[in-house]
């Protein structure tokens, strides 16, 4: 462990410090971030109304949409100047989700990673190649500060470049590689394509995470590259990377819980559920200073049990997400909205647009296909005109979605109608 | 002297073809030309039909996706050097021809060739001027 005395104290002393964190959080948004204050006070409560754990359900719910609302910076809770990073992902409509870190946070994050890579078996020694990507996402620069807080070699490479990711990961001597798990797969591949024995080299262990993926995959993984492969689980909302981390036992990801606090939900009726129940996870912030988050709704679909670890540390368990309470994808890594096409559609003058997703897995790589019903509006009697459209259509939805997909124009009435939801998605993909 | 020329869109599936020309005949309906543009991805069925607004609106009940083009059906001597001829015409006055296909007539000798060009006006003033016959619609649809 690499904070020990965190990592292990007793359940009695985290609910302390848990209660102490909660109670200076609720006081911050209160007076400092205007949308936490109407929430309040549409509730008829003030922060002195939280005098145990317990109050925390008396507190309000926070959504995706509410940070929409106030993009980009409405929900930051200190000066611009003290804002030393933002970073944003992917939103439904054509603005990202934004959020920001004080250099307290930063510090904060990092030793959270930090703690995840010395998890996964990490430490000075150590050769860290992060290839989750770099830039407004947060996983690659996440990693990046953990492994380097840690003392490790980082090798920020980034995601893609293939042959590159190899040639380094042989020559550095890698010992830790951090992507998403389908990516390592396909790295494996390759290597096993170009006679790079894996398995017997310096590779010792692997975090993954950005995406799910199942037990095959991670027995694929393990076999694949001779070595230990962990889950990592975070969202930009709520930190990034880090949030909560498989142990050597993987059986679980421990919770950050002196950093958040975790509830799971019955996304219905919003209903706290007791441990062992599988419901939407929710977490409040109590370390963040730029953007602290009370009760976040993140749409993942999992189970929190506090029975004791065999590694000795305290901090309770998530199963890995089994699921969303909403319709998004992850493909590639990048979190994809069905519901982004429509705006294509109706952007091209559509008014009923009929579409559908079509994801699979091909070697190890994500495909999406996009099958758009060509309605009247659409319809040509000119090849060229048609060909044009569906150039047009490839283009803006890459845009759009931030990942190159395949147009299939589709006769009308293809697409099966539903009574209720429109199902959009086919998820060939066994993960 | 505008002839209406029924498109649809096909994707490339086995049995589409069949399915549409099917709902046509079980709808008394006699196709006197026809013609497919196709692509990898999918193909435009260009039909001439005796009787076009009906057919249209038959195909779109049955769930095509459907359009109508004004195109020019023009005769053809059937010899070698026919459609040279007509072709050379269009050509010397800077028609653009978007595409044609052709079929037989079958009481008299000549062909008949469809065009649709960009300029159909002119086309058809143009030919008129140079003796070329251009079959007027109603004639096509009861040929």
């Amino acid at each position: 462990m690499l904070h020990p005395e965190i990592e292990s104290m007793t359940r009695e002393q985290l609910r302390q410090l848990q209660f102490e964190r909660l109670k200076k959080t609720v006081e911050r948004v209160y007076e400092n971030v205007p949308f936490y204050k109407e929430k309040f006070k549409e509730k008829g409560i003030e922060p002195g109304d939280i005098k145990s754990l317990d109050d925390l359900k008396i507190l309000p719910f926070t959504v995706k949409q509410d940070l929409r609302d106030n993009y980009p910076f409405g929900l930051f809770a200190v000066p611009h100047t003290d804002v030393v990073r933002v970073h944003a992902s992917s939103g439904t409509t054509g603005k990202p989700t934004v959020v920001g870190y004080t250099q307290n946070d930063i510090n904060g994050w990092s030793d959270l990673v930090a703690r995840c890579v010395a998890m996964a078996g990490g430490g000075p020694q150590d050769v860290v190649q992060v290839g989750y990507g770099y830039g407004l996402f947060t996983g690659g620069l996440g990693l990046h500060y953990g492994a380097e807080r840690l003392g490790a070699s980082v090798i920020p490479i980034s995601g893609g470049n293939t042959k590159r990711q190899l040639m380094l990961m042989q020559d550095f001597g890698t010992t830790i590689l951090c992507c998403t798990p389908s990516y390592a797969l396909f790295l494996a591949e390759e290597a096993a394509e170009g006679g790079m024995d894996i398995v017997n080299g310096k590779l010792k262990s692997g975090i993954f995470g950005a995406e799910p993926w199942s037990e095959n995959m991670r027995k694929e993984i393990e076999k694949g590259m001779g070595i230990k492969a962990y889950n990592i689980y975070g969202l930009s909302e709520v930190m990034g990377p880090g949030v909560s981390m498989e142990c050597e036992c993987q059986c679980g990801m421990h919770v950050m819980e002196d950093f958040f606090i975790p509830e799971i939900i019955d996304p219905d009726t919003g209903e706290v559920l007791p441990f062992g129940s599988k419901g939407e996870l929710v977490f409040t912030t109590i370390t963040k200073e730029a953007f602290p988050l009370l009760r976040y709704r993140t749409r993942d679909i999992s189970v929190l049990r506090e029975e004791k670890c065999e590694c000795g540390r305290t901090f309770v368990r998530m199963d890995r997400v089994m699921g969303r309470t909403d319709d998004m994808l992850i493909i590639r890594g990048v979190n994809v909205f069905p519901s982004q096409i429509e705006s294509v559609l109706l952007e091209i003058g559509e008014t009923e647009p009929h579409y559908l997703l079509v994801v699979d897995r091909k070697d190890n790589l994500d495909l999406l296909e996009v099958q758009v019903e060509v309605s009247e509006k659409m319809f040509s009697d000119e090849v060229r005109k048609l060909e044009e459209l569906e150039k047009k259509l490839r283009h803006q939805i890459g845009s759009v979605l931030g990942i190159q997909a395949k147009i299939k124009l589709v006769e009308p009435k293809t697409i099966p109608r539903s009574e209720g939801k429109a199902k959009r998605v086919i998820d060939k993909r066994e993960l | 002297m505008k002839v209406q020329q029924i498109s649809v869109f096909l994707e490339n599936k086995s049995g589409r073809l069949s399915s549409l020309t099917d709902v046509l005949g079980k709808a008394g309906i006699n196709i006197r030309a026809l013609s497919i543009a196709d692509t990898s991805d999918f193909g435009i069925l260009r039909l001439i039909v005796s009787q076009p607004d009906e057919a249209c609106r038959i195909l779109k009940d049955a769930g095509f996706t459907v359009s109508m083009t004004d195109i020019i059906a023009v005769e053809v001597e059937d010899r070698p050097g026919g459609l040279a001829a007509v072709l050379g015409i269009l050509e010397n006055a800077g028609i653009n021809i978007e595409y044609l296909y052709a079929f037989l007539e079958k009481s008299s000798n000549n062909a008949l060739v469809v065009f649709r060009v960009e300029q159909i006006e002119q086309a058809i003033k143009l030919l008129g001027e140079n003796k070329i016959n251009v079959v007027r619609g109603e004639d096509v649809y009861k040929l």
